[in-house]
Order: structure tokens, then C-alpha cells, then sequence
């Protein structure tokens, strides 16, 4: 039996899509954002792309990405902080991860914005999924999602005030978490 | 009949021991189960380790149903409300095991949300070591708390006043 290792086997390119190879459909579709945007950053890191849009315009950014480029499905909605970390100049840093299903393309999308009230419009109206996901996003990092129908924090509870994944959030809080009444034996 | 045969047909006791043991044999343990410990304590409950040789084989899930309250696992901000709803929703008298490192102190989870030991807000009566425990060592937190039991409780329950008097402070504050 040989051991050898071996190159990982992948599909190529036009083994999945038998017409258009996948990187020359997202170069159509970054060059119809760069047309109607002007000239976006875009990048490539194994295969995926990587597009930066300004937070003004990341609705209609989505928006055509959703009307007319067949992404129609959006994977997550995600926030990095940028506090503290070398070579950036922005605080926040929002990632949309889309998806077309029909052709099988993968995209994302990010935004950088700032402190203070760092806010975007919200992409609910687009995708009814991004309702939890923008939820999220408000409760860990404090994110304003504009037009969000219900903007409640979802994995904290009500009461809790701070954004917990914000770097300058210490990692054993505030003393939430022993912010409660101390039940005595006898008085229950 | 004589004095002489009653004495081998009649028991004299304290009535709080007697009420104590016919507790003791007796616990209804409410399984609070919010993580991995969860697992080890159907084990315990399950055939092979079976509880019920000790007498607390009735898991029951509503509060007002049990007296021994097992909780099994990690306790963050938004589930503590719940447990001490549940702790106070059963009835008297009750006693309380902190099965695990999770409950008792917060065990590796040192973290914003998590709360570094139950027994910073309801009593607890026993402590599980282990991460998760056996289900030995659970069946051996039964057994000594049926110890417990047996030693120091009374009809009316005043041996919980007088725990409530002497519960140090534990501090509840970040250093």
C-alpha cells in the first residue's frame, strides 16, 4: 500500500461549474459593484473574496448583490474589534458572508465603522434570517442596526448593560454575575 | 403481658430520629441539569449505578415533587433567576447538592456570564468534586448526606435556622 502523502484531490473549477469557471463569475460581479460603487477593495484569500465597502452603502451594496447577482442567502453576520490590533485604523470591522445557491458562489462583504454609536442600516428587510444574526451582533459587540424591527439583546440577559465582546470588555466582566439576591436557609 | 416481653417487641427512640430516618430513606431528588454532569447523574440514575439501592430513584422534574435538588452542571447570569425560582418553589425541607466543578465554583469557565459557585446564592449542603464526577462519587454524596440527615435533623426543621445563623459570608465581590 503506499503511504506517500499525496496532494489533496480538488475539484477544479470547471468540474463545478461546466460553462463559466467560479473566480471569473465573482470578478463579474466585484466589477459590477466596482461600477455602480466606485472602486472597492477586493481581495482573495484561497478562493474566496473578500470585497470592503464603506458602512454608508453597505445596504445597497447588499441589496444589488441580493437583487441582481443571485446572492440569496446570507450565512452569518459577524463583528471583529479592532481595539488594540496592530495596523488597523478602524474599530469595528462588520462581516456579511453571502451565498448564492443557484450558481454556487460564495462572497464576502465587509465594513468598517466606528466608535461612537457605531451604526449601520439593518439588511432584515433583505433577508428575514438577519434578524437574530443583527441581534447578536448588538448584544456581543453594540452595533446599532437601523430599522431593525426588534433590536433586543438575544444571549444576554435584559438587565446586562455592557458588550461583552468588545476588547476593552474585561473577560471576567463587571460583577454582573454576582449581582443577585443571596438566598439563606430558612427564608425560602 | 409481661414488661419482659415487651421489650422485644417495642422500639423506643427520639421522634426527630425517627422522622429523620424515614427522610433520609427517602430523598426526591429535582435533577437541575445544565451541562456534562447532567449525563454522569441518568447514570447514576440509570440501572447500573442505580440510586435507587439508596432510595432517591425518583427524579422528579416538577419542584413542588421534590426535596433534594441536584444541580449538575454550569450556572450563567441568565439561568441562576431560574434556580433560585426552583429552589424556592420546593418545598420544605430540602437540601441541595453541587454536583461537579461547574457548580461549585464555576470550574474552568471564568468567564463574564458564569456564575463562580452556586453556593454564593442558594445553600448547599454537599459539594461533588470532579469535572464530571463518578457516579460513585454522586451515590457517595447521597449517602453522606443521608448522614447529614440522620444526625442533625429534626422534626421542624430547626436545624435549618440554625445553619441559616452560622452561613458564613462568602465574599461576593471580585477581588
Amino acid at each position: 500500500m503506499d503511504l506517500r502523502v499525496r496532494p489533496r484531490q480538488t475539484r477544479t473549477d470547471s468540474e463545478v461549474h461546466p460553462t463559466k469557471s467560479m473566480n471569473t463569475a465573482i470578478e463579474e460581479t466585484v466589477n459590477a459593484l466596482r461600477a455602480a460603487f466606485g472602486d472597492l477593495p477586493a481581495s482573495e484569500f484561497r478562493g474566496d473574496t473578500r470585497v470592503v465597502v464603506s458602512a454608508e452603502k453597505i445596504y445597497d451594496v447588499l441589496e444589488l448583490l441580493k437583487e441582481r447577482h443571485g446572492f440569496d442567502l446570507l450565512i452569518d453576520i459577524t463583528c471583529v474589534d479592532y481595539l488594540n490590533y496592530p495596523g488597523t485604523k478602524d474599530r469595528f470591522g462588520l462581516v456579511y458572508l453571502l451565498a448564492g445557491t443557484v450558481a454556487n458562489q460564495r462572497l464576502t462583504i465587509r465594513a468598517f465603522i466606528n466608535e461612537p454609536e457605531p451604526a449601520v442600516r439593518s439588511v432584515v428587510s433583505l433577508w428575514e434570517g438577519a434578524n437574530w444574526l443583527e441581534r447578536e451582533v448588538w448584544d456581543m459587540f453594540g452595533i446599532q442596526f437601523e430599522g431593525h424591527p426588534d433590536l433586543r439583546r438575544i444571549l444576554m440577559p435584559e438587565e446586562f448593560t455592557a458588550f461583552p465582546l468588545r476588547k476593552d470588555y474585561p473577560l471576567q466582566g463587571l460583577g454582573e454575575r454576582h449581582n443577585f439576591p443571596v438566598l439563606k436557609r430558612g427564608e425560602s | 403481658m409481661a414488661i419482659a416481653d415487651l421489650m422485644d417487641q417495642v422500639v423506643t427512640t427520639r421522634l426527630d430520629e425517627l422522622v429523620s430516618w424515614c427522610r433520609k430513606n427517602s430523598l426526591w431528588p429535582m435533577p437541575f441539569a445544565t451541562a456534562c454532569c447532567g449525563i454522569e447523574l441518568m447514570a447514576v440514575g440509570a440501572s447500573r449505578h442505580d440510586i435507587a439501592r439508596f432510595g432517591s430513584e425518583v427524579f422528579r422534574f416538577s419542584p413542588r415533587q421534590c426535596d433534594l435538588m441536584i444541580v449538575a452542571g454550569r450556572v450563567v447570569m441568565k439561568m441562576l433567576p431560574v434556580l433560585q425560582r426552583i429552589w424556592q418553589q420546593m418545598p420544605e425541607p430540602k437540601w441541595c447538592i453541587s454536583m461537579g466543578a461547574c457548580a461549585s465554583t464555576g470550574g474552568v469557565f471564568d468567564t463574564y456570564c458564569v456564575v463562580q459557585g452556586i453556593d454564593r446564592f442558594i445553600p448547599v449542603d454537599m459539594y461533588v468534586p470532579g469535572c464530571p464526577p463518578r457516579p460513585e462519587q454522586l451515590i457517595q454524596a447521597v449517602v453522606d448526606l443521608q448522614e447529614k440527615i440522620q444526625r442533625e435533623g429534626t422534626m421542624f426543621g430547626k436545624e435549618f435556622y440554625i445553619a441559616s445563623r452560622q452561613q458564613t459570608k462568602r465574599a461576593l465581590q471580585e477581588p
